[in-house]
Formats: structure tokens, sequence, C-alpha cells
């Protein structure tokens, strides 16, 4: 039997006004385990938890019940008090007779009745308390980031500035991600190349991080502060500690016609490569699937000249076992395949390109020198028709492979490409058109008005129904102009295709491993879309850049930034205290069904397998449940999920509501 | 068919494939069928049984019995085997285990049905093709199969099973779309409230909590129910007041909802022929109607609709806002 | 005893944590009235809420039970809310099914700001039950006070 003491507050006259706070205390006293009430002007105040320290040692109780103001507001308060005076908090209960009862009632007989249901509520819930204690777990003091575009180089470069370890895991041979492929930077204009190869250089340099590059995340155990990684190092065949990036290889291997992905497929590479000059690292890698030495055993020049002795054909996939306490996920996107819009003709035409492919034929290190030629015949082209939004902001189903979503960055990028033609060769006609112009942005606005009003773009509201190459290597750009409500033929040079981003592939293996969730459009969800943005909802994993949904380089570096704040925060503690009110599952009771895992938004819950000794004396092995305390935020979606009623929450235990709700019935 | 079960068997059994058989045998009447273990051909011979009287699902045995030494055979009518699929979904049967051979069914005679058309004195039935004798104390009766069957026969959700078989005997039927299966739901639901009130007061009161459709029911086969758990706040083992009984098949109806493949089984068992299956029905409708088609143990990847949710699903409200009677 | 014999319902209104229950306490904030037949439970997230745990409160004699939780894409949780609603929904339309009157259950989305809607909707759901009357169809008889 508990030993329950009841204070009732005034508040003031807050309380006391509407509710016979002394009435209250009296009739209280005829309850089940409670050994003494008392009613005080201030609980709140120090003399009013003096009161409540003083009476848990002279009355040895093991509950409290404060009737005061809301539990948001004074239940740590009073939980605190309690503690120390040797109370575990967690048999501290309000009840809220101040916001839900005094403050909303004039008439006080019926306002000191219900304060009396109210406290009798918390006195019941009180009966069936436990002490509870929050686990304490230590944190590994290191980040893994996923992703070296400039969302994972920028946290990498955030974390390593606040002095812990960050490992970079980068799919590809280099980092830098598709900000290495662009020309230059909206609204500013800016080379990209310029502002990002000096922070690839930075991470290179910084010892704090290291860089798994050709690597990939293989497999995600553990929890927050505690996960446990494996890394696959993908054979590059190259020892990467000898290869000093001189290219010499690259030049002298006989495989050279393999289209080149840097560039968009516009030129070809060999068949050791190294992605381009400012490559971090700076080392080569050779293509295995072009590879003759590896693929027939016959060559091997790259071996033969290399004199730094970095060439190794027999080398393995290596698997990186590693400990780390938080775990960013910036995996970026890719366009979507535009392939099957036949109506924009991209497979029929050469000089139909996606903006990717435009920022190469742009950019002065890509495979025309910066000088813009048609893909087909190296023409320069007169006429150039951008078209907005392919693939987004589709009406379901998006059968080609549309998005519902808006991939934002369009809009400016073209503006950027107009502007770029323009300047560079100003009697070129340029079209755009468009649904809608979105330039919400510092100096956005400002940079596509000056597309339009100083560099004479034609911005043209309405869609491109088709694309028809011509015999003379024109292309017919079918249109209708909203706004002139009249249809209009373009014959164009080129055609630029504003593709949809999309989450890379591997987004969704990687939320799988990290038990992250995930939006329908394969987005990383954010824990909070408004509060929490750079956190996914499963703790200790947060979000950078176009994984968690579309956004341009400022927002991305913003976001990489904060993520990075959050996982210093994290990092710097040596133990993360948890909440103590989780679910807490029964195994006897257990079905091992996967319903509570499958409502669990943390992924807070796993199976093991158990032995349990059956009424007959064999014995029976089955999968049970098992809660994370650590990553369990105690939502209670599992216990209502659970058909056998195996999973409780504890601190709101099924008997505890169904207590109160007996007491509030009575 | 039944020989052609039998000697399928004894050659799993005899080729070491399986080392017991999970079927059918004559219960104290001929039919009153009950599902037995067979573990030589000796015993098949004997006992083992595929008639128009082969009501009880099999698939629930298999939590248990695939744990057990070996592997065990089991035959599974379209109906088990949706139960069958919704219980490997929820890891309760370990599918190693168990070797599965898919038999077609045409509906299985109800014994309810049967008495309800007036027939009393029953002492024996056999069904010959498309007739139905009935052997009563006052003299043979006849009936045909078709009008023999339960509601849940009657209205039968597909006479395809849900792929999980390693092979069948027989042909694969076809789904049944006509419609019918909701019908006596729709008509509760056009009652007035009042009146489906007193139709459910008069149907559960009938309860005497025997069990027995929870111990059938494939997909209330927890390991310790809610019901027998102290720590649950509605530990009850009989029920005293009419709110019990309510309260009782409205948490079993709401714990199997989503999970419950439609077999049928707590109605066929149930002694004081309750017609429980309505109300899982009820859920599966509503489930249909809120959230899209869902099937039970069909699909072995997607989520139980209790267990996903999308950002536009109905609110709560839809239940007012349909309109129907107050 | 009170001469009073208007009669008087009881409302159970299960409150999640994060705004709802901040809601509640908006309300109380700003003085807003709502009749004191209603009485709160505070749980972590409306998911928290069993059936088991409406049924328990008609059980024992209530005569309405609210769920309010924070708005579908607000919740703490972030996925809590979308679970209540479609259990809810499915166990309301089963009381409805079962002849228990449909108005009698109700599940609200309150946010932390939205006192006035808290104090309103109790307004609106204490008259609509006080209009039904006492619970008679689904409750355990031996609970009530014989008058």
């Amino acid at each position: 039997m508990q030993r329950i003491g009841v204070f009732v507050c005034h508040c003031g006259t807050n309380i006391a006004a509407t509710v016979d706070v002394k009435a209250v205390a009296e009739e209280l006293k005829n309850e089940p385990g409670v050994v003494f009430t008392a009613d005080y002007q201030y609980m709140c105040s120090e003399a009013g938890q003096n009161l409540i320290q003083d009476t848990i040692r002279n009355e040895r109780l093991t509950g409290v019940v404060v009737c005061s103001c809301s539990p948001r507001m004074h239940e740590a308060t009073f939980r605190k008090a309690a503690a120390k005076a040797g109370l575990n908090s967690y048999m501290v209960e309000v009840a809220n007779i101040r916001e839900q009862c005094s403050w909303i009632h004039k008439d006080k007989v019926s306002g000191t009745e219900k304060a009396i249901i109210l406290a009798r509520a918390a006195i019941a819930k009180v009966q069936l308390n436990a002490p509870l204690t929050p686990g304490q777990t230590p944190v590994t003091k290191r980040a893994l980031v996923i992703g070296g575009g400039i969302a994972g180089i920028q946290c990498a470069l955030d974390i390593a500035d606040a002095g812990y370890e960050v490992d970079i895991v980068e799919k590809k041979s280099t980092i830098g991600g598709k900000m290495t492929q662009i020309d230059k930077t909206f609204p500013t204009l800016d080379c990209a190349s310029c502002i990002l190869t000096p922070k690839m250089v930075e991470v290179a340099q910084n010892e704090k991080i290291h860089i798994y590059s050709y690597s990939e995340v293989e497999a995600v155990t553990g929890f927050v502060g505690n996960f446990d990684v494996k890394i696959r190092k993908k054979a590059r065949y190259v020892d990467e500690t000898k290869c000093t990036g001189c290219g010499e290889c690259t030049t002298k291997c006989p495989m050279k016609k393999i289209p080149n992905e840097f560039n968009m497929g516009f030129d070809n590479r060999s068949a050791i490569y190294i992605p381009f000059a400012q490559a971090v690292p700076k080392v080569a890698t050779i293509d295995p699937d072009h590879c003759n030495m590896l693929k027939n055993g016959k060559c091997g020049v790259c071996a033969k000249i290399c004199t730094a002795n970095a060439i190794d054909y027999k080398q393995q996939d290596q698997i990186i076992e590693e400990k780390y306490g938080a775990i960013v996920a910036a995996t970026g996107y890719n366009h979507i395949d535009v392939s099957k819009y036949d109506e924009f003709a991209y497979n029929q035409s050469k000089d139909v390109v996606t903006s990717l492919e435009f920022e190469r034929l742009m950019n002065a290190a890509g495979p025309t020198g910066g000088h813009l030629k048609r893909p087909s015949d190296g023409r320069d082209p007169k006429t150039i028709v951008f078209v907005q939004c392919v693939g987004s902001r589709e009406a379901p189903p998006c059968a080609k492979g549309g998005k519902e979503y808006c991939s934002k960055i369009c809009c400016m990028y073209t503006a950027k490409h107009a502007i770029l033609v323009k300047d560079h060769y100003p009697d070129t006609n340029v079209y755009v058109f468009y649904i809608d112009v979105r330039t919400p942005g510092k100096l956005f606005d400002e940079f596509y008005r000056r597309a339009v009003e100083q560099y004479g773009v034609h911005y043209i509201k309405g869609m491109v129904g088709k694309v028809a190459p011509q015999g003379d290597g024109t292309l017919m750009v079918q249109a209708s102009d909203l706004i002139a409500n009249d249809q209009l033929h373009i014959k164009a040079d080129m055609v630029v295709l504003a593709a949809a981003i999309e989450p890379d592939k591997s987004a969704r293996h990687l939320a799988t491993m990290l038990t992250a969730s995930m939006d329908t459009n394969d987005f990383f969800t954010e824990a909070h879309a408004k509060l929490r943005p750079v956190e996914s909802p499963t703790a200790g994993v947060f979000l950078a850049g176009v994984a968690q949904g579309p956004k341009d380089i400022p927002e991305t570096v913003v976001q990489a930034g904060a993520a990075a704040s959050k996982v210093i925060g994290l990092l710097s503690k040596d133990q993360l205290t948890g909440n103590p009110c989780v679910a807490n599952p029964d195994e006897l009771m257990c079905n091992g069904c996967s319903s509570c895992e499958k409502v669990c938004p943390y992924g807070a819950i796993t199976y093991a397998d158990k032995e349990f000794r059956q009424p007959d004396r064999t014995v029976a092995i089955r999968r049970v449940a098992q809660v994370n305390p650590a990553v369990c935020q105690g939502c209670g979606a599992c216990t209502v999920a659970c058909p056998s009623g195996a999973m409780d929450l504890k601190g709101f235990t099924n008997k505890q509501i169904m207590a109160e709700v007996d007491a509030i019935c009575r | 068919m039944q020989e052609a079960i039998i000697k399928r068997a004894k050659e799993l059994l005899a080729d070491g494939t399986v080392n017991r058989v999970v079927g059918w045998k004559a219960g104290d009447f001929a039919y009153d069928v009950t599902p037995a273990v067979f573990t030589s051909a000796e015993e098949l011979d004997k006992d083992f049984l595929y008639n128009d009287f082969c009501a009880p699902n099999l698939s629930k045995y298999l939590i248990k019995e695939s744990r057990k030494e070996g592997k065990v055979l089991v035959f599974l009518k379209p109906c088990d085997s949706y139960s069958f699929n919704q219980l490997l979904k929820e890891h309760r049967i370990l599918r190693d285990n168990v070797y599965v051979i898919a038999i077609p069914c045409r509906g299985k005679v109800d014994i309810g049905t049967v008495r309800d058309s007036g027939i009393k004195g029953i002492t024996d039935m056999e069904c010959d093709g498309e007739t139905l004798t009935i052997h009563t104390l006052y003299g043979d009766k006849t009936m045909s199969h078709a009008d023999s069957l339960g509601d849940k026969c009657k209205t039968c959700k597909t006479k395809k099973h849900a792929a999980c078989f390693d092979e069948m005997i027989g042909e694969e039927g076809e789904p049944n779309n006509d419609g019918k299966r909701f019908e006596m739901v729709e008509k509760l639901e056009a009652m007035t409230s009042e009146e489906r009130f007193n139709f459910w007061r008069n149907e559960l009161s009938k309860c005497i909590r025997c069990n027995a459709c929870r111990n059938v029911c494939p997909a209330c086969s927890c390991e310790n129910c809610v019901f027998d758990n102290p720590a649950s706040g509605i530990q009850q083992r009989a029920a005293v007041t009419s709110f019990e009984e309510n309260m009782f098949h409205l948490i079993r109806a709401f714990h199997v909802a989503g999970r419950c493949t439609d077999c049928g089984e707590c109605t066929r068992v149930c002694p004081q022929n309750i017609p429980l299956h309505l109300l899982n029905r009820k859920y599966i409708k509503d489930i249909n109607e809120f959230y899209g088609e869902y099937q039970a143990g069909e699909n072995f990847d997607e989520r139980a609709p209790l267990n996903a949710y999308t950002f536009t699903d109905c609110e709560p409200d839809v239940v007012y806002k349909r309109g129907g009677n107050a | 005893m009170s001469v009073n014999t208007e009669f008087k319902p009881l409302i159970v209104a299960f409150c999640c944590n994060w705004c709802s229950y901040a809601g509640a306490d908006l309300a109380g904030t700003n003085r807003l009235q709502y009749p004191a037949d209603v009485k709160i439970i505070r749980v972590p997230c409306s998911c928290r809420v069993n059936p088991m745990f409406v049924l328990r409160a008609f059980q024992r004699g209530a005569d309405g039970v609210i769920l309010c939780g924070c708005h579908p894409g607000d919740c703490h949780y972030t996925s809590g809310n979308y679970f209540t609603r479609r259990r809810m929904a499915l166990l309301f339309s089963m009381l409805d099914y079962m002849g228990i009157e449909k108005e009698r259950t109700r599940v609200e989305w309150v946010s932390a700001a939205e006192g006035a809607k808290f104090a309103k909707t109790m307004n609106e759901f204490v008259e609509t039950v006080t209009k039904l009357g006492e619970n008679r169809r689904l409750e355990d008889l031996r609970c009530k006070k014989q008058s």
C-alpha cells in the first residue's frame, strides 16, 4: 500500500477563488492510501516545496499528489523537490485544478467537486506508480556522414571544427557530389568549383575528418550514441596510399572509349580514371567493367607505367567496422530519367538535353571547353528553348516517373542558364516555358527579373506540348502561351529540360538500415516538420541536403550546419539520459507478431528468439519484442497496436490510465 | 479428391519429406469433422477425411505444429491459405517446417443451416455430389448442397488460394466478386441505431463466454489473451453483465481488425449460433471503404491497415458524416 | 443533495500532452468557460488511447468520450495521430454498428494554440451528449448509483 500525501495549492486566489481548497484537502483524507493532506498558498514557492519535502520525510510518503496548476507548468518543479527528499521523481503526480478547473468554472460548488474528482484520478494513478529511473547510455564521440556532396562536406567540416572525429562515406571515387558538375551558381554567378574545391581540400587536410571514398554503408546496428556501422570499401584496384594522382595511367590506358559520367557522357574517359582534376582524394580508380586486365587478364599497361607502384589488380573489397555516436544522412539527389517523356524527344535528338547536361556544355572545364555547341553537329545554337517542371508538380498517377512535388531549384537554375547564354552569346533567342516562376530567396527574384528585363529572355507561361526533330536538324517546339492564349511553333536549335530531382536510389536502403522513416517520395522524414527539421525521428540520425527534401546550395549548407550543431550537441555529452517513460514489453505475453514494430516511428523495437518453459515443462523458443529504452520516446503507439496487451508504457500504464478513468467515472 | 490427397500424403511420409500430417477425421458424428494429426500411412487410410464436412481451418494448429521436430504436411483450403499467410506474416508459423498442399473447396455443409431449415433429430448426413442426404430420427430428408452451406460459404470471398503453397491438388478456383459478402452487414447498417442495438443485444446476450470463437480464430492466437492478463486492466473470465458481453466481442473484433481473413470459423463454432463474423465483416467493409480494398493474408509485404496510415485518411467523423440512421 | 434534477453528463476527455492538453491549459489561461462535466486525462499521445480505455469509460458510466490530439502532420511523435485516426474511425464505426449512439464518441484535433477551439469543442460536445441523455446502451449497470 502506498503512503500518499496530497497537497492542494491555493495559487493565491487563482485556485482558491473557485475551488474550496480546504474542503478538497479534507475530502481527500478519506481516499485509500492517503495519509496526509494539506493546503498551502503557493506550493511552487520554496516554502511550499519545503512542505512537500518535510512531509515526505516525516510521513514516510511513497507517493505525492499536488493539486495545482498544469503539470506542464510545475510537474518538473515538484518532481525535483521530491527527489531532493529522497522520493523517486516519478512517484509525483499533478492534478491540474487551475487551468482545467478553477480558471474555467465560475461556480464554486461544481469547481470544488471537479477538483476533488481530478485529485482522485491523480491519487488512483499514484497508487499504481512505480519508481522509474532514466537509463544512461554512453556516447561514442565520432560522427558518420553518409554522402560527400556539399551537404556532407559542410556538415563534416563543422563537426570537425568542434573537435570531433568525422568519417565521410562517399560511394563515388571523389567527394564533391553534384556541385562539382555545376558551372555557375545562382544568384551570384560565381563558379561552383571555385567555392567548392577549396572546401574539398579543407576536408582532405582536416585531421579530424576521414574520407571513405568509393565506399558504401553496408550495415547499421545499434542506436543513438552507439551505432555500429559496417562500411564496404570497394576495390578501386589502386593503392590509395601510393597513388600520387599524377594521371599518367589515365593517358596511357588503351581503353579510352568509355562514356565519361562526369561530363554526362559528352566525352570519353579511360578505364582507369580520375573523374576530374580537383578530385578528392585525387586517386585513380579502375573501372572493372571496362579494364582489359581485370576482364581478360591482358594489358597491365597502367601497372607498368605507374612509378608509384600503386596499381593492384588483386585488390578486394574491404569491410571496415566503426562505431559512431551520430549519423548524418546526406545522400543527395539525381535527376529523374526523362526518356519516358516522349513528347520532348529526349531519346530522338541529341540536342534535347537535361539541365545538368547543359551545365557541362557551358562549363569551361567541360567537354566543349565552355563553348556552347549543339551536341549533334557542334554548331552554335541560335534559338534555345528551356522547358520547366519536366516531371515536377505532376498530377498523380505520375506514370512517367514524375513527381507531385516542386523540385524547387529549377526556376532559379534555368534563369541562370538563360542569363549565361545571353551573356556569352547575346544574339541567341532564349525561351523559357513555365507553369509558375518561383523565386523566393534572397536576391532570387531580382535575378529572375534581370533575365527578363536586362537580358530579354522570353518567359512564356505555358506548356510545351511536343518537340519534333526536323529534317534540317532543328527542333520544332509546339507550345501554348497561356497568357496570350496562343499556340506557338518555335524552331529551336536546342531544348533544355528542367528535369525533376529525386532522392538518390540508395537512400531507401539506407533508411531501412537506419530505421529512419521516409515519405512516399523517398525523402527522409524529419522528426518534426517545423521544430526538428534536421533530425530524423530515429534518435541519433540527422538529415542534411536534398535527402530530406528539394533545396538549393545555400539552404543545403544551412541545413548541413544545423545538422552539425545537433550532432555536436549530442557528441558533447558523455552520457545520454533517457526518458524513463518508455514502452515495456511483457515477454510472456508477446506473440512476436511485429505489429508494434510497424507503428514505432523510432525503430526502437527489435525481436529476439528466447526460450520459454512451457506449462508442460517443455522448452519453446519464441520470438519476442524488445524495446531499446535509449531510442523509445514513449508515444505509446505500440501499446495499442499490440493485440495481446504485452506492450505497456511505463508511467502511463494501461492500469494507471484505467484507474484514472475509474476514478473519474466513480 | 480424398484418395488423391491420401495418396500424396503417404508419398510425402514415405520419402521422409514430412513426418506427420495435419488433416481431418470424423468426430462423433460424420458431419462433425475434427482436425487431427496423422503419423503413418495406416492412420491416413483408416481415418483421413476430405469431404463436404471438412470445414475446420487447419492453419492455426501450425503455430504449435511447426515448432515441433520435423516437417509437417498440411492441407489448406482457399480460406485457410489466407489465415496461414497472415500467421506467417506475423511470424507465428515457421514456414520451413511446413509442407503446404493447396486443395480446392466448393463450400462446406453447415449443420446450423441444415437445422435452421427445420430439420430436427439429425443422426447422420452424407453428401453425394449435389444432394445432401440427412438421416434423422424421423426418416431421411434431402437438401441441395448449395442450400446447406453456411453464410460464410454462400458468400464465399474466393476459391483461389493465397500464394503460400508448395503444391496443389485439384484445380485452382476463382475469386468471387458478386458483392454478396457484405449483404448482411449492409442490412444492419440500414437499420436504426435502436434496431441495431436490439439486434446485437439479442445476439450477444446468448454468449456464454465459452471462448470457442477465440480458441478457433487463427487471428486470435495470442500466447496470452488480454482478457486473461491481470495487467491489462480488463481481465475477465465469464461475462457477468451485458457490458462485458459487448466488451469482449468488441475488443476481440478490434484486435483482429485488419488481420481477420474472414474465414468464418468464429461463427461456425459458436454453440449459441451468434453471427460473430458480422462484426469482423463490418471491420473489413469499413477498411475497404476507408483505406482501400484489403484482404488480410493475401499480400505478404503489405502493411495491415491498422499498422499503416496515409496523410489523407478520412477523419473519424466520417462515421457521423456518412449519415445513416440515428 | 442538489435539488437540480437536470441531467449532467459525464464526459471523459483524453488529451495528448503536447498539443491538446496544452490547448486545454490555454483555454484555462484565457478563462474560456466550458462545463465542469468534462474531465481530462493526460496521455503522451492520442495514439496511447486504447479502445479499451474508451469502453472502460462507458462501462463505468461515462456519457461521452472524446479524444483530442495534435492536428494530423503535427504529432510530436510524427505519426501517432495518424494511427489514432484510423483506430478511432474504425472503433466508432463499430460502436455505431452495434447501436451505441455515435454522437457519444468524438475525435478532435486541437493544437496548443487553440484554446478557443478546445473550449468550443467541449461546449458543443457536452451539449450534444446532454441532448442524448444518459448512456444506457453501453454501461455496466452495477456501476450506477441506484436512484
